[in-house]
């Protein structure tokens, strides 16, 4: 043992916060509105719950302005679960972020699915302790995410939909954009950070690394122990679910298979096994049959 | 042919410790079978959700057979959930939760509070020269040390968040996350001096 003394300890720091997001890697994050869901998913193995009001399913059926959830809702969650909570804030929402940090929520979901706040504007999520997710769609976005403090990203295929091919494309484009840059030389990256709207220093440092710098999850439309497999063999770190399973016949085995799809993605004996006898999948809506200003993903930019 | 080091990869990060190994020229594998396990030299348990991991080694038939063979004597290592599942007894744990063992120690589950009072800080670490740079998330805490457990690292408050019983290591911090590779190093020594 040496003589130096130990520093102050650091809360918040970057490390930290991404810190959370890694140890989430392989796990499925569930959509809960009740305390009573959110025992159902960490009974099926969730490595975390998302606190919202509606799920995204019923917020496209029911229309309206969609917001941070109610406080003792979310109370009502974190008392019940040991895993991680999260909860959604509107985009560029600041003040809801506020509110869930005081609430103590371990991740803020800067999300798409509730209405935007700021048509605009992201949340500045460096001014708090909590870490974000943020969702995005293509490798340009992900990257101001991360620049304005987002320690998780997820690409955000459709919500609400069960229908996977939204998801698929994100994925595919986050991670073949990656593949991209990782191609170029140097002086061909200057160009790339202009046109990806991203810091130069961060764009070389997924180029150089072939990865994001924070983990990367799949969200929208997945609904089937396949979907979440498939997701996991494109690449992704981890997958979240929303409408999946509370809005399918029978959410304990749904999520149970889920959960187990996503750690033996690669065997298929294994996904035909989780894949039997787990009645309904939610109804679905073809992604192709949502009018335009109805599809989530184009909300956030 | 030497056997490699098995990290366990149900959920979590694996494929940090497999890289860490890796950044000192140890062989490291994912395993996720008791056969897999079985063609290993050594058992890490990563960093995760530790009833997370409990259920799905529970699922597939793995919890009986990888706590056989630490009680069998394979050297294993675990990081914060995996110091979890290495206790003999876990404080705060859900329902139905049951660990591997191979610690005679009781550790609390997520000791410090929720992400908030996650933090990072320097510390000693008993057979490493210089501090240590150690991340804290959600970690726990080793709350009571049997008879045969050596403490090889605590908080400057004299909390115990680094300990070790025969081949058996367990920390509540992330060297997989920072860097660090002379803790793995340690536990490499270990699984060589066993094989």
């Amino acid at each position: 043992m040496t003589e130096t003394k130990p520093n102050q300890p650091v809360v918040a720091s970057t490390l930290v916060k991404r810190g959370l997001a890694e140890m989430l890697k392989g796990g499925v994050i569930m959509d809960v509105v009740t305390a009573e869901q959110a025992r159902i998913a960490e009974d099926a193995g969730a490595v975390a719950v998302m606190a919202l009001e509606r799920v995204p399913a019923d917020i496209r059926a029911q229309g309206g302005v969609s917001r941070m959830s109610d406080p003792d809702m979310i109370d009502g969650i974190i008392a019940e679960v040991k895993i991680p909570v999260m909860a959604k804030a509107r985009i560029g929402h600041f003040v809801e972020a506020q509110i869930l940090e005081a609430l103590k929520v371990d991740f803020i979901d800067e999300s798409e699915v509730l209405s935007p706040a700021d048509y605009i504007n992201h949340i500045d999520k460096w001014n708090f302790d909590v870490p974000f997710v943020c969702g995005a769609t293509n490798l340009g976005e992900a990257l101001r995410r991360i620049t304005e403090g987002a320690a998780m990203i997820r690409s955000k295929g459709e919500a609400g939909t069960g229908d996977v091919s939204e998801a698929t494309k994100h994925i595919r484009t986050i991670l073949g954009e990656i593949r991209a840059l990782s191609a170029k030389t140097d002086d061909e990256l200057f160009v790339a950070a202009k046109e990806l709207q991203a810091p130069f220093e961060l764009v070389r440092e997924v180029a150089k690394a072939g990865r994001l710098p924070v983990p990367l999850f799949v969200a929208g439309g997945v609904a089937t122990p396949a979907d979440a497999a498939m997701m996991m063999q494109l690449g992704a770190d981890g997958v979240f679910v929303g409408s999946g399973i509370f809005k399918s016949g029978n959410p304990v085995d749904r999520a149970k298979a889920i959960v187990k799809a996503a750690t033996f993605y690669d065997k298929p004996e294994i996904l035909a096994e989780v894949s039997r006898g787990l009645g309904e999948a939610m109804v679905g809506i073809n992604v192709a049959d949502l009018p335009a200003p109805h599809r989530l993903a184009e909300r956030g930019w | 042919m030497v056997k490699p080091i098995g990290v366990l990869a149900l959920q979590g990060d694996y494929r940090e410790h497999i890289a860490t190994f890796g950044a000192i020229g140890v062989e490291a594998v994912k395993v996720r079978s008791v056969e897999e396990i079985d063609a290993c030299a050594g058992l890490v348990i990563p960093g995760g959700e530790s009833s997370v991991i409990h259920r799905l080694s529970a699922t597939y038939n793995l919890f009986q057979p990888i706590r056989e063979r630490i009680a069998d004597g394979l050297p294993t290592f675990g990081t914060c959930a995996g110091l979890i599942m290495l206790a003999s007894e876990i404080l705060d744990k859900t329902d139905d939760q049951e660990p591997f063992g191979g610690l005679d120690v009781s550790v609390r589950r997520n000791a410090f509070g929720n992400q908030l009072d996650s933090f990072e800080t320097d510390l000693e670490f008993s057979g490493i020269e210089s501090l240590v740079h150690a991340a804290f998330i959600r970690a726990p805490i080793v709350e009571r040390v049997g008879k045969d457990v050596e403490v090889t690292a605590k908080l400057s408050d004299g909390r115990i968040v680094g300990v070790r019983q025969g081949n058996v290591m367990g920390i509540s911090f992330h060297p997989e996350v920072t860097g660090e590779t002379r803790i793995h190093a340690l536990f490499a020594e270990i699984v060589a001096a066993a094989r």
